[in-house]
Formats: structure tokens, sequence, C-alpha cells
């Protein structure tokens, strides 16, 4: 969109379209886009998660057209793709360990934005927009989770609709809403299917304006340090392209040995008995990718407080370009902000294992410990508590003071001649 | 500072794989059982498959339904009854007959009465109660789960299967077990309230069904001595393929799907290397 | 200082010039791009095939003895009514009795039964015209008569009259027994 287009068209066709919807002159624009010559494989995810988004889009419409979306029928159809539906086990397997692969190569992604400064000025609207994007995928995935109708679709769609219900005065009225009903059944399961089948077209939308947001001012790059000349880039394509294409089959790679030897390895036994509004699981968990957030919700000792510090937790992510005071972008030349980079993505790790477990469970194994006022101190609801505590702390309290009294490294004067001899990082 | 985020990384990790520590409920660790189909490279014992059939026709079809199991399945690649000769299972003598042993409800189409005909292969499995209530009924409120996909319902799958099928043991004395159920080592449950005896509550818990495999309880076909452990490791492997029937068709086109896949990025790698050469790109 | 361009000696060979060694490893990537598309492609497509329960009902077995003579039983077949008919000795005449040359649509009798099974005639109970039930025993060669457009069949199933341009279409079968046929 910015700098000019060296576009030539060539056959008469061409100049005829050119004249009245540019769209070869457009794509030919995408794929010459300059872009910086120094990018490592963490830029790759970009690419990586436009192909998931695809994959799963082309998986679903196939599903949809063997899927029985009326919860009397809904997991016996589900049976019969994985069993009579020519390929059917595979494209459910498919769609199923997709949906992991995603949320792996976005939190790869965010985290690249993260430690390299991605977010600041003057790239925040790309921020935004990525993080509109999570929402998005987070509310697909949910949805699409319970259209199996097994034990756990059931009773995790009641769980997560029934924290609505703690928002004061309108939530059960609008948890009702949600539900079509007093409890989730057949309507609610339908209304998921059509969301389910809609969100991600909205997903490619907001895909567009966030790779526009990104054309504007380019790329950014290991060293945080502004394009300053042609010499500094390349074009898109061939040269990402490939690289991309290559990082991609690398991701298929693992995608496969999933979908191919451990089909069933992200999922949970419980979700292959058929939905019981009468019997509860043992332990109500979501998919893997939820689970710091799951964690967050039950650190907090209040059903408000809860839903409130789970949504914080993104919500404060929105605020992350204003809230970083570094004048430097790159995490490469800010050695202690690094540190805490590292232990902040420990952390987010630490609040998947707390989501994971049953909150009385003991953390360390044998150890009795004590009753610090309603759990044990040894217990996953404590870890949990100490690992939301670290998180916000990270974000609210370390990124703005941090900035302010660091003594960054020096930076390179331009891509092309770092002043530093190479440590990647 | 990378190596020490995969130290950290794989710390964790190791945390996460390990078995959540269960507050409540107890059960004895499965037994370490191996199976012909265990494995990128294990495949279904065909043999096995057809004992196993066996074994649930015989002992578990009279309480246990598989609903999503049909007749034909028998007759499909990959099942106990193929024969490559009958590509359509609805042409195969064996799963025809197999099928035809089972009565299925289904409306005459002169009276419209309810009667009973044999199952063709395309039928689904009869199951042994016409609704849930029925199937309660008969076995003292509790309800025999539907086998079509327990292997993969339960946690331990193959294994867990196996354990509860031959782990039945005589229960502790001073363990109350209540009527109309069992006690099995290696079954969740949580035995506090209905232990009276000496020493640490004993772990497992109590089932509905009483032990059903024993010595010879099933005659083979092929002759193979029906030992408990015998009928319960084939009648698991049966489930299993029950539980997956395609699971063979799967690892097998996974390594043609892998050996694409790492050839075709040794050609983008090759490519990418080619195309950056004289690139400073550090 | 550092250039961004590839300045290979042996660059890409121009176009019209015979691609050399450098593009081959191109051209074997863009081969194993397009073979993966494809064995990728299969499958989505394969799917929308009848999956493993409609292909289960592909065939079903029927008992002769539910006809009796001089009638016909309905039976659904892969979604449609077949006409299972006990052609009585008389109607089996009148099929055989027509000059073959004058039919709209050829056929002779013994083309449309089984040899030595004369009695069974096994046809697919859809109009050629334009697809309705065509009624039992009326018209006036005593076969069928199609209540939408008026096309009327004789004892064979063959058009004689009104537009359907072809006759009763014959579906695979095959007598297990004198009492038990297969369809399909």
């Amino acid at each position: 969109m910015s700098g000019q287009s060296t576009y030539e068209p060539k056959t008469a066709f061409e100049r005829w379209l050119d004249t009245r919807l540019p769209i070869v002159r457009f794509g030919a624009e995408l794929l010459d886009f300059p872009t910086p010559k120094n990018l490592n494989y963490w830029w790759t995810f970009g690419g990586i998660l436009a192909v998931c988004l695809m994959v799963q889009i082309i998986t679903g419409v196939v599903l949809a057209m063997h899927y029985d979306p009326n919860a009397a029928n809904a997991f016996d159809s589900v049976e019969k793709i994985m069993r009579d539906v020519n390929y059917g086990w595979m494209i459910r397997y498919i769609h199923a360990t997709g949906a992991s692969m995603f949320f792996l190569a976005v939190y790869i992604h965010m985290f690249r934005g993260l430690y390299y400064g991605s977010y600041k000025a003057p790239r925040e609207v790309l921020w935004i927009l990525g993080l509109v994007i999570y929402l998005l995928m987070m509310a697909t995935a949910f949805m699409g989770y319970v259209l199996p109708w097994g034990q756990m679709s059931y009773w995790g769609a009641t769980v997560i609709t029934n924290i609505i219900g703690s928002v004061p005065i309108i939530g059960p009225s609008i948890t009702t809403l949600l539900w079509g009903g007093y409890s989730v059944d057949n309507p609610t399961l339908n209304r998921f299917f059509s969301l389910h089948y809609l969100l991600p077209f909205m997903i490619a939308g907001v895909v567009g304006l966030h790779i526009w947001a990104l054309h504007v001012p380019g790329n950014n790059n290991p060293t945080g340090v502004n394009v300053k000349s042609k010499q500094d880039t390349v074009p898109f394509h061939p040269y990402y392209t490939v690289k991309d294409g290559f990082a991609v089959v690398l991701f298929f790679i693992l995608f496969a040995l999933f979908v191919f030897y451990a089909p069933d390895a992200l999922g949970h036994p419980d979700n292959y008995t058929v939905a019981n509004p009468l019997v509860t699981p043992q332990h109500i968990v979501p998919e893997w990718y939820f689970l710091p957030f799951y964690a967050i919700l039950r650190a907090i000792p209040n059903k408000l407080g809860g839903v409130i510090a789970m949504f914080g937790a993104i919500a404060v992510l929105f605020t992350l370009p204003w809230i970083d005071t570094s004048k430097v972008r790159s995490m490469r030349y800010r050695p202690t902000a690094r540190l805490f980079f590292f232990l902040f993505a420990l952390d987010c790790l630490i609040l998947g294992l707390c989501g994971a477990n049953p909150p009385d469970a003991h953390v360390w194994p044998g150890v009795q410990g004590f009753q610090l006022l309603d759990s044990n101190i040894n217990s996953y609801t404590w870890l949990a508590r100490v690992a939301t505590t670290a998180y916000f702390g990270y974000l609210i309290l370390v990124m703005p003071i941090l900035g302010l009294i660091e003594k960054p490294l020096p930076t390179p004067e331009s891509i092309s001649s770092p002043v530093l001899s190479e440590k990647k990082g | 500072m990378l190596r020490k985020a995969l130290i950290l990384a794989a710390v964790v990790g190791g945390l996460v794989l390990a078995p959540p520590a269960l507050a409540d409920t107890s059960s004895a660790e499965p037994k370490d059982v191996h199976w012909s189909f265990e494995g990128p490279f294990g495949r279904f014992d065909q043999e096995q498959l057809q004992r196993g059939y066996k074994v649930y026709h015989d002992v578990c079809s009279a309480c246990h339904a598989m609903r999503l199991m049909s007749y034909r399945n028998l007759g499909q690649p990959g099942g106990p009854f193929y024969i490559p000769k009958y590509k359509n299972p609805n042409d195969n003598p064996v799963v025809k007959a197999r099928a035809a042993d089972f009565q299925v409800a289904d409306i005459d189409s002169d009276t419209g009465d309810a009667i009973k005909r044999p199952a063709i292969p395309a039928d689904t499995f009869a199951s042994p109660f016409p609704n849930e209530a029925a199937a309660r009924a008969s076995n003292g409120g509790a309800l025999p789960p539907d086998l079509s996909l327990i292997v993969k319902a339960r946690e331990g799958g193959p294994q867990y299967i196996y354990s509860i099928l031959t782990g039945y043991a005589p229960p502790p004395p001073g363990l109350k077990v209540p009527v109309g159920k069992y006690y099995n080592p290696y079954m969740a449950g949580d035995l506090g309230a209905n232990w009276f005896g000496k020493g640490p509550v004993p772990i497992g818990g109590f089932i509905g069904m009483p032990k059903q495999l024993t010595p010879n309880r099933v005659t083979f076909d092929d002759g193979v001595k029906a030992t408990a452990e015998e009928e319960a490791w084939d009648v698991t492997a049966f489930l299993a393929w029950a539980a997956e029937p395609h699971a063979d068709e799967r690892k097998t086109m996974g390594l043609g799907v892998l050996a694409f896949l790492v050839i075709f990025a040794g050609l983008l790698y090759a490519s990418y290397r080619q195309l950056w050469k004289d690139i400073d790109h550090h | 200082m550092v250039n961004t361009v590839a300045t290979n000696p042996e660059g890409q060979a121009a176009p019209g010039q015979d691609p050399n060694r450098r593009d081959f490893i191109y051209i074997a990537t863009v081969a194993a791009a397009v073979g993966g598309a494809a064995s990728v492609a299969w499958p989505l497509i394969d799917q929308m095939n009848p999956s493993g329960d409609t292909l289960a009902l592909a065939s079903i077995e029927f008992d002769l003895t539910k006809v009796q003579l001089g009638q016909q039983v309905v039976v659904k077949w892969r979604g449609k009514p077949v006409f299972v008919r006990y052609r009585t000795p008389k109607e089996i005449a009148e099929a055989q009795n027509v000059d073959v040359s004058s039919l709209r649509d050829p056929q002779s009798d013994a083309e449309r039964h089984k040899p030595g099974k004369p009695q069974w005639l096994i046809v697919v109970g859809i109009c050629t015209h334009l697809g309705c039930v065509p009624n039992f025993g009326q018209g006036e060669y005593g076969g069928w008569l199609c209540p939408c457009h008026g096309s009327v069949y004789d004892t064979a199933g063959r058009i004689r009259k009104g537009p359907a341009p072809l006759n009763l279409l014959l579906p695979d079968y095959a007598f297990l027994s004198d009492t038990k046929v297969k369809i399909g």
C-alpha cells in the first residue's frame, strides 16, 4: 500500500483488468513487498497461522457436510464420520488436531511479538487486531469443542456459560439467552454450530486487516531497528515464500505425527462418552490451550472476581503498546527485560499446569503443607494465585518500570550493518 | 538464555506430563500388557480379533450393547472377518452368518406389527435391552456401558480394560461391599466410607459387574487355550479395533505422509539455501 | 558492504533457455508441491462419495414368497422404488408376442428377465420421462400407467405409449435361490 508499485501488466487482458479491478497489481505488490532480510524463523509463524486457518476452514466445511447438530444425533454423526465417511477419520483428526496446532502457532507468534517489541509504535493497531483474532479463535475453539457432544463438550460448555451468570443483575438473563433454555441443550448446540461456522470467516476478514496494518509500517525484525533503505530488504517472493514454505512443512511434520500416531493425545477420554446431563465427569478440564485462563479463573475465590481476572488477563494485553515504556524494541538488546520475559513464559506454563490439575491436589507429592485461608499451601490453588499475581505483575509493573530504569545494550545502526557481532537471541 | 529457557520448559513439561495426583479417588496402575497393535508399527491380529468377537458374542453381548457397530463392519478391511474376495461386506458369507445369529426388531411390511427378524450385515449390532431403563432394571440399577468406544473412553485404554477384566480380587477383610457391587482394585473409587479394617484405605473401587472371564468360559474356534487372561486379552483387542476400525489404515497412511513431508522439507530447504546463498542475512 | 539481490554467477536460466542445474531444485520442489496438493485434494473430494452406511444398503435381499401371482411388491432400493412383479403366464405371453423392432426402445422380453425365470420381472419403478412412480396394472397393455403425463408400459415394463423415451430400467440383480433375489 505504501511505496511505488512496479507492476507492469503484460497481456492485453491484464491491462484491461488493471483499469477495472487492479487485483493482479494488488497480488504482485503483496509478493514484491520489501521485507527485512534478517528475519529469523520466529517470523514464519504468521504464514503458518494463515495456513492453519485455511486447513481448519477446508476440513471444517467438509465435516459440516456430514455432521448433524441435533443433540440426539451429534455424537453419533461424528462417529459416523470416523467410521463410514471415506477418509472421514482423517479429516476429523486433522480438524481436531489442527485446532491445537493453530493455538501452538498463535502462542509462539504472540511471544515473538512480546520479545521483539512488535507491538510498539507504529504497530499498535497491528497488535490489537492480532488480539481480536486471538479472541475470535478462542470463541471458535470453545464452540467447536461442544459440537461432538461428549461429556467434556457438555460440561465444559456448562461451566463456562455458567460463569456469565456471575455478572451482577443481568448475568442470569444473559446466560439463559445464550443457552436458549434452562441448561446447555439442543438449542445451545445448534447456535454454537452456526456461530462456529461463521466466526472463522470473520477471523479471515480480521486477518486481512492484520496484514494490511502490517504492510503500512512493514515488518519488524530481530534487531528492532527500522528499515533504512532498500539494501535492508528483499522481495517477499521468492525469499520468504520459500522460507515460510519450508517452515510450514516442518510444522506439518509435527502436525502429521499427532494426526497419524497420537490423534487422541491432546484430547480427553471423557469426550468419547456421550454427554449426560445427570453425570458430571470426575474432573472437568478444557483443552490445553485454555488451561492458563482456567487456572486464573479458579484462582480467585470470588466467582465474579475470577471472571474479571480471566478476561482481564487478555484485556491487559491490549494496553501493552502503552504500558511498555522502553525506547528499545527488541529484547535482544534488553538483557534484564529478557530475563523477565523468560520468567513470564515459564509463568504461563505454570498457569497451564495449574489449570490441568484438580485445585486441591498437592503440587509436591507427599509434602503435607498447612492450611492457608481456604486452601492448603501445597495446592494448585495457591500456586495458581502466585502465578496469576506474577502474570499481572509482569505486565502491569515490570513492563512500565523496567523500560524506565534498565540500561539496554547499544542497538545497531541499521539492519545491514549491525554494530555488534551476531548473537542469535 | 535459550538453553536456560529450554531446561526450565523441560522441567515444567515433566511436571505437566506426570499424572495428576487425584485427591479423592484411587486406583491401581493398569497392568503392563502388550498388544500387536501398539505403537506406530503395530497392527491388529485378525485371528485375535476373531477370538475377541467370540468372547463379546458369548459373554458380553448379554448385557453390553455396541450400537455404533454394524455387522458389515466385521467384514471391512482390517476387521475380524474380512475376506479379500468379498470387497462388499454384504456378500461376505461369514458376516452374513454372524449377523443372522441375532434377531433384530422390525416392522412387518404387510401388517405393521412389531416383529423380530434375523439381522443382515447392514443392521447395527443387536442391543440386549430395548432402552436404558430396561438395562438398569436387569442389572441392579447399574447401566452396562456401551462398548463401541470403551477403549478410547477410559484413561489407560486397553491396559485399563484388560486390568479391570482380570483384576478382580477378594475384598480385604474389613471392606464392606454393597449389595450388587464387586471390589476391583483397578476401578477408580474412594473406599474410605466402606473401610472398617486395619491400616490404610485400600485402593480401588466398586464395579457393578461381577467377574465374567473365567477359564474355558468360551471355546475358541482356532483351538487357542481359553485361559481367563487369553479371553481378556482377545476381547480387549477386539474392543480396541471396534473403537477405531481404521487404526491400521491410519498408521500406514502416516508412514507415507511423513515420508513425503520429510522429502518435501528437504527440497524446500535446498531451495531456500540456494535462493538465499548470496544474501548477507546473518 | 553487502548486496541484497542474489548475484549468482550461474543464475536462473533466462526464459527460453534450458533449465540449468540450479533450476532443478526449484522444479523438483514445485513438482513435489503439486503431487502433495493432489494427494491432499483426493480425500477431500472422495469424502463426498457414498459413505459406508450408504454403501451397505447398496444391495438388498428380497424374499420372493411375499409376492402373489399376478401382483407386484414395491421394494425400496438405494432410495428408489423397485417393482418386483410375479407375472401370470398370460402376461408373459403378451410380453413375448410383440414385434420388437416396432418398439420405441427395442428390447425383447427375454432381455428383460433372467434365463429360466420369465415369471419374475424386476424393474426400477421410476418413469423414464420425468421421474414419477407409475401405477401397477393400469394402461391398455396391462403393465403400468404413469399418472403424471400418461406414459403406458407393457407387462415387460417397456414403453408403448406416451412421452417416456426408454423402458423401465433394470437394476442389477441375481437369484440367490428360487425364493430369494439380491438386488444391487
